[in-house]
């Protein structure tokens, strides 16, 4: 599953759509694009009876908010179907829920710490890479599915591998992937997250997903992520 | 008390699902099915209208002298079927259950096309799980 760019995270874009949308630059990072908000006027007070901006909304007020899961679930199927069309293969297809999760990880991870200071007197960031996986294993995956995760593996072939292991992910619970497409994982849109929090964290890796499921667990999912070499060797130095 | 068989039929009379439970129904090929899938949808559009009193949602009941079909219509103009036995007190509960697992598997299921055909894994083994 080798990416054909360079640096595929600054782009939303796969390969076969480049051609088609020229006016966008390929190296550009149009993942990091803003939606389409209204404009936050700074020079005047906004009108009585407007609602006020979602930017300026108080982010603890939603910390315990749930999401209805079948509204998520239809969306998610849109988003999946919508991909679906616009793609050449699989590998593709997994790399766009892998850059659209990706969008969503910056974002947790920046909520995340925000919350972490203003809640503990002693903030703390994760530098090393086993408690950082950790964090994301039992504190991303709450706030984003509301339940940790259910293992963490580290490969034993090889050194830089190291796996998350969700045995009933919520946004993929609902979906048949026909037999035809059987190597296709949804849960490509959960390694974006991970990829963009670990990216964050300062330790670059490349997150793939992967179906294992076993006889108990027909949708148990493996998040592959594999480590970049500087970061073994920085976890190298920085042992005492 | 028992239930023989469930069929799906898509708001256009066409048969999306079908599948026998046990060996109780003889077995009928595929375009027999159809037909007699596309017979019900005709069948419950008239009955629809016959109502004395006001709008009505149709046949409710079939009942034959060894089995009766219970049809749920909802509001997408879906019918599910359920053959039963003649005294089968949770038909409608079934229908019911059948109807949410219909709407997890089958609705929020991207890989499905809408009015086609129902090839999932995941509605097969729930439904499995609950009638097989």
């Amino acid at each position: 599953m080798a990416y054909p760019q360079p640096h595929p995270r600054f782009s939303v874009l796969s390969t076969s759509s480049l051609s088609s949308a020229e006016h966008l630059s390929p190296g550009s990072s149009s993942r990091f694009s803003l939606p389409s908000a209204p404009s936050i006027n700074t020079a005047s007070t906004p009108k009585p009876g407007t609602r006020p901006n979602i930017y300026d909304r108080p982010l603890n007020k939603t910390r315990n908010a749930e999401v209805s899961s079948a509204a998520f679930a239809f969306l998610f199927s849109e988003i999946v179907q919508y991909t679906q069309k616009r793609v050449s293969g699989i590998n593709d297809l997994e790399r766009r829920l892998n850059t659209l999760g990706y969008r969503i990880g910056t974002r947790v991870l920046e909520l995340m710490a925000w919350r972490n200071e203003s809640a503990s007197k002693a903030p703390k960031r994760e530098t090393r890479f086993l408690p950082a996986l950790m964090s994301i294993h039992t504190h991303v995956w709450r706030a984003v599915f509301g339940k940790p995760a259910d293992a963490i593996e580290k490969s034993v072939e090889n050194a830089d591998e190291y796996m998350i292991i969700d045995n009933d992910p919520p946004i993929t619970r609902n979906i048949s992937v026909p037999r035809d497409m059987s190597s296709l994982s949804c849960s490509s849109f959960t390694a974006g997250i991970v990829e963009a929090v670990l990216d964050g964290l300062g330790f670059s890796a490349r997150v793939t997903a992967h179906n294992t499921p076993t006889e108990q667990f027909p949708n148990r999912t493996t998040i592959l992520i594999k480590l970049e070499k500087s970061v073994l060797e920085r976890e190298e130095a920085l042992k005492t | 008390m028992a239930i023989f068989g469930l069929w799906v039929i898509n708001k256009a009379g066409g048969l999306v699902y079908e599948r026998s439970f046990g060996d109780g129904l003889p077995h009928l090929t595929s375009n027999e099915y159809l037909v007699l899938a596309g017979t019900l949808h005709g069948i419950h559009a008239i009955t629809s209208r016959l109502s004395p009193t006001g709008s009505s949602s149709g046949a409710h009941v079939i009942s034959g002298e060894t089995f009766k079909m219970n049809i749920l219509l909802t509001a997408t103009g879906t019918k599910f079927v359920l053959l039963t036995s003649l005294v089968e007190p949770t038909a409608d509960s079934v229908l019911q259950k059948v109807y949410e697992i219909y709407a997890d598997a089958v609705m929020k299921n991207p890989f499905h096309t809408p009015e086609m055909p129902i090839r999932s894994e995941g509605f097969d083994t729930r439904i499995g799980a609950l009638l097989g």
